[in-house]
């Protein structure tokens, strides 16, 4: 027998429950990364600092045995949340049982918020979002159509709960699931019923999640690991930072659940450094699971026990890839291994492991507690439920979003995302280009896949991939040779090194990417980069080297004709390659005011006063500062 | 006060910041990595003697350690300046025009794809691949603190703002 | 029902018989998939994609990592295969120095094979090759990372086989390196030149460092007598240069070989292996009666010598002191032939053919040389010797045999088996049941050491005692064994150590091999070579009882000590260089600003950027040189700053240039 006390949820549920009623309204301030750049925790010091002036209660911790003193219905809980999706609107200031949310609050609007709204329950007109499509003012998430039109499950708590608070996670169902994984289930009824549930993982290729755990589950041997993959890489994307950062419980309740499917004693999530604040937060939850004997020597009181370790990446975009991981856990360089033996036969150590995206787990416990049939009303037949993007580039809203697989693109960029914006950050009804989706590994999508809808296969059938989830819109001002560069720049800097193709392979397709670009490709060279992009698809050893040609091979079919402007005609239709333009200043249209010349940052433009001014090319960065800042049109591109 | 004392016998140095480290890890070699984020926490980079003193504590092949340290982005095998900045060239960035930021706080410090570091060790100017902040893109972070909707002319006001601020010291 | 699990390749069946993988099954099928990071006592690595085949069903795999099945339906060369391979080695070509004519692996190289065998006439690719210096450091090994293809056998077999590492992948992507540690010289890190990396490269990324072109000198000089020392394995691996069967004895023809190029002399190292066996058993006997130093090693591996010293100080005691055959042959050669053969001790120079990289480390050892002078001035390796034949033109396949000189030439079996794993054990039994029991044995094999396993072991019973003997090859099993010695649990009384899998047969000087079978073909050839001879135990060799008698006196006597025995030093496994905290320049006065942590926060920064300046001002950038250091781990004390050879704790700007302006002082300009 063991002396841990069995955790009571309904306890802490009720608790947690008792001591929020005591208080009337609670503020939350997101405490993402975007609000966090944009000054939110200076906002948040405000508010208590000003609420306490106007002699209100304030606490900032929710303490279950809540002392008298807070047990005021006047009183205020301020708290964090995670990311909430909407970074461009940030600071977010959310304020209950209003349902009023503020946008871009800056310390100086504090003051007004506490007299005008707490005081005198007035809104405060001004913060509220605006609709840019009919100039409206929206109260809450309730009436901004980026929120509308998004189905929020996997993120429903991010942005509400305390992330830091494990109480507030069980008062709102959390870890339920989790026990009756433990206690009510058998592994082999856990893996049915994920698998029955469809759920496919959301890191990369879609493999089925409860076919990955049935292979670990009859494995035999009785040391197995669990592994939550958050080194999440894929530039553009940062659904998993937001869900470790919004909700690390939930991550962490997923990775229980897996634990019992196949019969693990211990796990590790694999945290990106670059997300110092999913670190801690995860960590916090961690360390609050022990605390409360969710993790230990008696998981639920079943006698069993359960470890979790939490390890921060150090720096390489192929650890995302599974036995590279598993490498870099061992101490090693992350270099991926030939399948087989997969992980789930042959993992960390050599024992059998799963490995799981993050996303992918904070959707477990929402499974076992709804039940697989009850998920699989939303989403497609093949690809049930919802997924979350990180929804960037030129779109009004920027963000991140969550809908049901099978939503189309068009809903995305122009229903939630607000539509294309130009240069100058305007909407442009006429604006769209491509969208890039799937980060490296995925492909540019266009026009004709507006009406697609997303989901695994659709997207692999066009030549893309739901990858990790980046979406990236792009304007018409892209360069769309100029993106596969990017890509191919990315990976080929990623690339572990260790297979021929993708080493080497990564570097030519660079190198004659380089010649489209820079002027020096002839008919043969696209040609060349299609069959080489081909046999590094089809011969790399690891999914990096795999998928890392898509941008390539996408753009060469969907945008042909401009690769073709650059080699034949010498030309970006963009504007774009550095290599095929110039800037000139026009001598006749130029009145040697000199603005030009303060306005570019290396100094490469000279000129007496009142004279024509000239650029020194081989100084000119080609930013477009002086054609902008120019008020008599005299620079132009060539 | 200033004080000389003498020859710097450096035989005597005892790597005791990366004792406590490794004793802290139990001198794992799996924990190679974490071991090797403290000791750069320690010590600002990883010094070819202190990867020595590792491999061997943890009874590695000094090849090994120096593999997996020159293999991940975050390991710097050189010092860094006082004020690192890390340029965001991610997707949403690049598509954003990180790019021509790049060039022109190169510019501004004499700096290149190879030397990173400014002689004074004052700036060290880099890229990363993403840093989750898309939302504000084109992001730029001066040690942590974040700056977005960056242009190559706030980029170089920025540096040059603390250059006379270093200045004034 | 099918009773036997088969695969279909190309429309054949094959039967599945416990092969590691697919890749096994079809190369035993007869069809030579391509690979370079393949090695059949390697680790799978899956890089270089060259076995891809095509796998109903599955699509394209490597075979090196997929399992053959029952029922599988594979096809090695479809369109789709060729042009992926094709592609993978336009890729490396475009990567490569392709100075090929002058490459030393020319013949031998797998990239050069593979691009003539897939007609590879054209790189489409551009040049993205780099050049990188060459390491030309080590006595034994060039390291040229401009041929190399990154497949990491090299890093595999250092690692798995000799449990060393002296080199491993460094960086990432497409500045992936292999490299030792920091980048260093080879000599500078701990390689103990058994040049088994050699061996399985498939490039001439690493190749034995030659020194054809010196002994070319010394035979064209008339001053010199040149002396040859041919060492066992040699005899059994040469042929295979000229496309005879591995293991076929050609010590005659060696001979002639070596006398049409100009060699004064010939002997065979096998002889003082049978004077090593006389001084090693009466060693291992005196040690074993008087308990002392027991197991006891043996010593004439020098790949495990140095192994031994730098991981193993405290067990140096339990080495034999004995000199290895080919070093007892270079002190005996200089110390008697300039009388015996009238010559200068000046003007002999004695060449030893070795199959092996490290004897070229142990012969420039100083303690090997008397009065500057090397007891065994060059070592050629097997691969050497077959160059310098074709370079004469000689047709090697038709000389006629010839005799090898006397006396050290004449040999018993027992010296030419050290050639094998386990043949200096079964030498010492040949020689030491004998003297223990006192009764002439009737069999002199002693089947219980022979074999390919890593680490064997044997118990003999010899005049009513246990003798227990392991005998173990790759380093990565001497350490094993080590590892017990050093815990005190070593159930053994001698062990013997080699570090090349097979023993020296297998040493990286032999022609290149890529699987077993030339190994066990050489390990015949020399047991059938030891049949073949007349004498089996070195007490019978009545050259040795001579020398014994006339030169050395006692067997471990004085003159046989000076001569025969050596001693072994602790040795650092990273050259030290840890000293030195900048790379300045020494002719100038070093200032170094610790830029650690703490004296960063307390100012560091700033008082480098002002020393900086004030040397530019003063225009002393010539004799002073400013760098940023690592931590001084004075922290509580910092900013630290060293001038010269001063320490200054809290160093302010005025303290600085205060110890500045004295050091320049001093220093002359």
């Amino acid at each position: 027998m063991t002396s841990t006390p069995v955790i009571d949820l309904e306890r802490i549920a009720e608790e947690y429950g008792n001591a929020r009623k005591a208080l009337a309204r609670r503020i939350t301030i997101c405490a993402g990364t975007g609000c966090v750049a944009n000054g939110a925790l200076k906002v948040f010091d405000a508010f208590v600092e000003k609420i306490a002036a106007a002699g209100l209660p304030v606490v900032t911790e929710l303490k279950s045995e809540a002392p008298a003193a807070t047990a005021k219905p006047d009183g205020t809980l301020m708290s964090h949340s995670g990311c909430q999706g909407f970074c461009q609107m940030g600071p977010l200031v959310t304020l209950e049982p209003e349902g009023i949310l503020y946008t871009r609050v800056q310390l100086a609007d504090v003051d007004e918020i506490v007299n005008e709204t707490l005081i005198n329950g007035r809104i405060v007109d001004r913060l509220l979002y605006e609709d840019p499509s009919n100039g409206k003012r929206c109260k809450g998430t309730a009436d901004i159509p980026f929120y509308v039109r998004q189905a929020r499950t996997v993120l429903r708590e991010c942005g509400h709960v305390d992330p830091e608070n494990i109480a507030e996670y069980i008062h709102h169902g959390g870890y339920f699931a989790a026990r009756r994984a433990w206690t009510a289930m058998q592994p082999k009824d856990i893996c049915e019923e994920i698998t029955l549930s469809g759920l496919r993982g959301r890191g990369g290729g879609g493999f089925p999640t409860g076919r990955k755990w049935e292979a670990a589950r009859v494995q035999p041997g009785d040391k197995k690991y669990v592994i939550c993959n958050g080194d999440e890489g894929d530039p553009g994307a940062f659904m998993d930072r937001s869900v470790m950062e919004g909700n690390p419980h939930s991550v962490l309740e997923g990775l229980m659940i897996a634990a019992r499917a196949i019969g693990a004693d211990e796990m590790y999530v694999y945290v990106r450094a670059e997300y110092p604040l999913a670190v801690k937060r995860i960590r916090r939850a961690v360390q609050d699971a022990e605390q409360l004997g969710l993790l230990g020597d008696n998981v639920f009181g079943t006698g069993q026990s359960l470890r979790c370790h939490v390890m921060e990446g150090a720096g390489a975009f192929v650890c995302g890839e599974e036995t590279a991981l598993i490498a870099s856990i061992e101490g090693q360089r992350g270099m991926p291994r030939p399948k087989p033996p997969f992980p789930a036969q042959s993992g960390l150590w050599g024992k059998p492991t799963i490995i799981n995206n993050v996303e992918t787990l904070a959707t477990v416990p929402l499974i076992i507690r709804q039940g697989a049939a009850e998920f699989r009303k939303i989403g497609t037949e093949k690809s049930p439920g919802t997924k979350t993007f990180a929804l960037t580039g030129h779109v009004a809203n920027t963000g991140l979003i969550e809908v049901p697989f099978g939503t189309t693109l068009r809903e995305i960029v122009f229903n939630i995302g607000g539509g294309v914006t130009n240069a100058k950050g305007q909407v442009d009804g006429d604006g769209f280009r491509a969208v890039q989706i799937g980060g490296p590994s995925g492909g540019c999508l266009t026009q004709e896949h507006l009406d697609l809808p997303l989901d695994f296969d659709s997207l692999t059938g066009a030549g893309a991939m739901v990858g990790s989830g980046g979406l990236v819109v792009m304007n018409k001002s892209t360069c769309m040779v100029n993106v596969a560069r990017f890509f191919m720049q990315f990976t080929q800097n990623e690339s572990c090194g260790k297979c021929v193709l993708c080493r080497e392979g990564t570097k030519q397709m660079l190198a004659l990417l380089d010649d489209i670009i820079e002027g020096r490709a002839t008919g043969e060279t696209l040609e060349l980069l299609e069959r080489l992009a081909v046999a590094v698809k089809k011969g790399s050893l690891c999914g990096l080297g795999k998928t890392a040609p898509n941008p390539v091979l996408s753009t060469l079919r969907y945008f042909r004709a401009e690769y073709e402007a650059h080699v034949h005609q010498k030309s970006c239709p963009a504007r774009q390659c550095k290599g095929l333009l110039g800037l000139t200043i026009d001598p006749e249209k130029c009145k040697g005011c000199g603005l030009c010349a303060r306005k570019c940052p290396v100094n490469a433009i000279s000129g007496e006063k009142k004279q024509p001014h000239r650029i020194d090319s081989s100084k000119c960065l080609k930013c477009g500062a002086c054609e902008e800042a120019c008020k008599f049109k005299a620079i132009s591109w060539n | 006060m200033p004080v000389a004392v003498g020859k710097p016998t450096f035989a005597v140095r005892r790597f005791e910041g990366v004792c406590r480290i490794l004793e802290e890890h139990g001198y794992q070699p799996s924990r190679l990595i974490p071991i090797l984020q403290a000791v750069q926490e320690e010590y600002r980079y990883l010094p070819t003697e202190v990867l020595t003193y590792v491999a061997t504590a943890l009874n590695l092949p000094p090849a090994r350690v120096f593999g997996v340290a020159s293999f991940y982005a975050h390991f710097a095998l050189a010092p860094k300046g006082k004020y690192v900045i890390r340029l965001c060239d991610g997707t949403a960035c690049h598509v954003k025009r990180s790019i021509p930021i790049l060039d022109a706080l190169r510019s501004r410090l004499g700096l290149s794809e190879q030397q990173k570091t400014t002689p004074d060790m004052l700036f060290t100017v880099e890229t990363v691949s993403c840093l989750g902040a898309c939302g504000l893109a084109p992001v730029l972070v001066i040690n942590d603190e974040v700056h977005g909707q960056m242009t190559p002319e706030r980029a170089v006001a920025l540096v040059d703002a603390i250059i006379t601020k270093e200045a004034q010291q | 029902m099918r009773t036997k699990a088969t695969v279909t390749i190309d429309g054949r069946e094959v039967a599945i018989n416990g092969e590691r993988n697919l890749l096994e099954v079809i190369r035993k099928a007869g069809i030579e998939l391509p690979t370079f990071c393949y090695h059949s006592d390697l680790s799978v690595y899956g890089a270089c994609r060259l076995c891809l085949v095509q796998v109903e069903g599955r699509g394209i795999c490597a075979a090196c990592s997929t399992p053959a099945q029952d029922g599988m339906k594979v096809r090695t060369t479809t369109e789709e295969i060729r042009e992926i391979r094709r592609i993978a080695v336009e890729l490396l070509l475009a990567n490569h120095d392709q100075s090929c004519p002058t490459c030393p692996k020319a013949s031998a190289c797998q990239l050069q094979n593979l691009a003539r065998r897939l007609g590879i006439e054209k790189v489409r690719f551009k040049p993205v090759h780099d050049p990188e210096p060459v390491d030309r450091s080590s006595p034994s090994l060039v390291r040229d990372p401009n041929k190399c293809v990154l497949c990491g056998d090299c890093v595999r077999v250092c690692s798995e086989i000799q449990g060393i590492g002296a080199i491993d992948f460094a960086y990432r992507g497409h500045q992936v390196a292999v490299l030792p540690a920091f980048g260093k010289d080879l000599k500078d890190v701990e390689c103990v030149y058994c040049g088994q990396c050699a061996n399985v490269c498939p490039t001439g990324a690493l190749t034995p460092r030659s020194e054809v072109e010196q002994v070319w000198k010394e035979l064209d000089n008339p001053r010199k007598v040149v002396v040859a020392q041919i060492a066992p394995a040699v005899r059994v691996g040469l042929g295979e240069a000229f496309g005879l069967e591995p293991g076929t004895v050609v010590t005659g023809k060696i001979v002639a070989a070596l006398k049409a190029m100009g060699f004064n002399y010939v002997y065979d190292t096998s002889f003082t292996a049978d004077l090593t066996v006389i001084e090693e058993a009466n060693e291992f006997i005196a040690r074993k009666q008087a308990a002392k130093n027991i197991p006891q090693f043996t010593s004439c591996c020098p790949g495990w010598v140095k192994f031994a010293e730098q991981y193993f100080p405290d067990l140096l005691p339990h080495l034999s002191s004995c000199k290895s055959p080919q070093q007892m042959f270079g002190a005996l050669a200089k110390d008697l032939l300039p009388a015996k053969l009238n010559v200068d001790r000046k003007d002999l120079v004695i060449v030893s053919i070795m199959p092996c990289t490290a004897k070229k480390f142990e012969a420039q050892l100083p303690r090997f040389q008397k009065d500057g002078v090397r007891d065994v001035d060059y070592v050629l390796t097997t691969q050497e010797l077959a160059r310098m034949i074709e370079e004469a033109g000689l047709k090697f396949n038709t000389l006629r045999p010839e005799s090898l000189d006397m006396p050290f030439g004449f040999k018993t079996g027992a010296g030419v088996i050290f050639g094998n794993s386990g043949g200096v054990t079964e030498a010492v039994l040949r020689y030491a049941v004998e003297k223990l029991t006192g009764v002439t044995l009737d069999s002199v094999d002693f089947e219980a050491v022979r074999g390919e396993e890593g680490l064997r072991e044997a118990t003999l019973e010899v005049g009513g005692q246990k003798l227990r003997l392991a005998v173990v090859h790759g380093l990565a099993n001497a350490r094993k064994v080590a590892e017990q010695v050093k815990a005190g649990q070593s159930p053994y009384d001698l062990i013997e150590v080699m570090a090349c899998p097979g023993g020296c047969i297998g040493g990286a000087g032999q022609p290149v091999y890529r699987d077993r079978q030339p190994r066990r073909l050489r390990t015949e050839g020399l047991y059938e070579a030891d049949k073949m001879l007349e004498l089996h135990k070195p007490q019978e060799n009545h050259f040795i009882s001579e020398l014994y008698r006339e030169e050395l006196g006692e067997i471990g006597g004085e003159r046989a000590h000076e001569l025969l025995h050596t001693h072994y030093h602790s040795r650092r496994r990273i050259a030290d260089t840890s000293l030195s905290l900048v790379d300045g320049d020494r002719s100038k006065l070093n200032i170094s600003v610790c830029v650690g942590t703490n004296c960063m926060v307390r100012g560091a920064q700033t008082l480098l950027h002002n020393l900086i300046r004030h040397v530019e001002e003063r225009g002393l950038q010539d004799v002073v040189d400013v760098k940023a250091s690592f931590c001084f781990e004075q922290c509580d004390k910092g900013p630290t700053v060293v001038v010269g050879d001063k320490l200054i704790h809290k160093c302010t700007f005025q303290a600085a240039c205060q110890a500045l302006d004295e050091a320049v002082a001093v220093e002359p300009k």
